[in-house]
């Protein structure tokens, strides 16, 4: 057998398309998540029941399972309920996927904030709400950062798990062209570069935003 | 004014607060002395509800407090401040955004009139030269200055002070020391936990002697200092010495 270099330019532009849906499944499932997780990560915290106790549930459940298993399981029910495309479907279990991961990375950096800033700000009468948006959850948000590049780097990977529902990502298109032109470790080359580029691209903003943060005031 | 009625609080089984009494009057210093443990700092905490109170009552400027009043609390709050032990100055904003987040962001003042009053607070305290610094570019007693350059820029009409100087190497404590004997030049209400009994011996009105969630004993710094009646204030003493 022999490594095709020729095949890796001729069939690079094949890729595009694919190369674009991976951006949009990936953007949006992170996007979602990152909502998602937000959201989750002040439900965590609060002492609430009503809040607490499903956001718990929501975590242990998502972490609990595989992947794959949850693309494949919300595929088939919000194809049934919904009629929802594939499209939708692998955005929306991406997201939900990474929600629960990134709830815990937004809790873990919240509480990490000594308590004594909350205590400071609500010292000099602030809500809650405004100590919380204020003093909190800036320094929070700096120190998820490191995480949540990493975070949002597996989440692009991850999206290679919406081959299994037909969309044609980066993967599933390497593996449908692979079969019919007999070159499929050129084919996953290909796709290869491009997640590697992707995360290039990820890995050098995350280290610009946290250069540029640790120069404005330290934590 | 300040009046506590009755105060009692646990903690879980632990009663740390058994029944406090205490008025602390306009432009009075009062400085709360006792062993770490005796509920000082608790009692503290608890006039401005950071803690939670079993039984009792608070009075600030004549209006009992309801614990469960959220609004009121936050209303309460920006009449007295707090400085804290380890300073809590915001890192992520500088020395005057400190000291103006509070006017802001409490008050509603536009940033203007907040920037002049933080100036003078930053001045009063000696620090006007560091506005644009962090906090981490600060000693800790020019950070500590900053905290009560923070208080005060609320205007209130008290300052809880939770054992200012015990976080700060012996040599920057007489930095704070000064900035707060000038406050109670000022005529500024001030109610102080610490461990400095020199500080207290000269500043203080009234010097109070708790010791195991009680008031044991309490009056002028000489009566207590010199003349202490109760023996649980005369071994303290003897200890601290």
């Amino acid at each position: 057998m022999t490594y095709d270099f020729r095949a890796l330019i001729d069939f690079f532009p094949y890729f595009l398309p694919a190369a674009w849906l991976t951006i949009v499944v990936s953007f949006f499932g992170i996007a979602l998540g990152a909502v998602l997780g937000l959201l989750t990560a002040f439900a965590r915290i609060s002492s609430k029941p009503v809040f607490n106790l499903p956001s718990r549930f929501y975590i242990f459940v998502i972490r609990g399972t595989p992947l794959l298993l949850q693309i494949l399981f919300l595929y088939y029910s919000l194809r049934s309920i919904f009629n929802f495309e594939a499209m939708t479907s692998a955005i929306v279990a991406l997201g939900v996927h990474n929600g629960a991961y990134i709830a815990e990375i937004f809790r873990g950096a919240i509480q990490s904030i000594a308590v004594g800033q909350m205590e400071a700000a609500r010292s000099l009468g602030m809500t809650y709400r405004k100590a919380m948006v204020r003093i909190v959850l800036p320094q929070a948000f700096k120190r998820a950062i490191p995480s949540l590049g990493n975070q949002f780097i597996i989440a692009l990977k991850d999206s290679s798990l919406a081959s299994a529902i037909t969309i044609k990502e980066l993967l599933l298109k390497a593996q449908q062209l692979g079969a019919s032109n007999f070159k499929m470790m050129e084919m996953l080359t290909i796709a290869a570069f491009f997640y590697l580029f992707y995360t290039s691209i990820f890995t050098w903003l995350f280290h610009k935003i946290e250069t540029k943060l640790s120069v404005s005031g330290s934590a | 004014m300040i009046t506590i009625k009755g105060l009692e609080k646990w903690f879980e089984q632990l009663h740390v607060l058994k029944g406090i009494d205490l008025i602390v009057n306009p432009s009075e210093v009062v400085v709360i002395i006792g062993a770490s443990g005796s509920g000082k700092s608790t009692l503290l905490r608890c006039i401005n509800f950071l803690e939670k109170f079993q039984k009792g009552e608070v009075f600030i400027e004549g209006k009992a407090v309801n614990q469960q009043d959220e609004k009121m609390i936050n209303e309460m709050r920006s009449h007295v401040g707090m400085v804290f032990q380890h300073f809590n100055l915001f890192p992520h904003m500088s020395v005057l955004h400190n000291v103006i987040e509070g006017p802001t962001q409490v008050k509603g003042m536009g940033k203007e009139e907040a920037i002049e009053i933080g100036r003078y607070y930053l001045d009063k305290v000696g620090l006007i030269d560091k506005e644009n610094a962090y906090p981490s570019m600060l000693s800790g007693g020019q950070k500590q200055r900053v905290a009560i350059a923070r208080a005060l820029a609320m205007e209130p009409s008290a300052i809880l002070f939770d054992e200012p100087t015990s976080a700060l190497d012996p040599e920057l404590v007489g930095e704070v020391l000064l900035v707060m004997k000038n406050l109670a030049k000022d005529g500024m209400t001030m109610v102080i936990v610490t461990h400095e009994m020199g500080f207290a011996r000269e500043v203080a009105d009234r010097v109070v002697y708790m010791d195991e969630g009680v008031i044991v004993e309490q009056g002028t710094p000489k009566q207590v200092f010199d003349l202490p009646q109760k023996e649980r204030t005369q071994s303290f003493l003897s200890r601290v010495r």
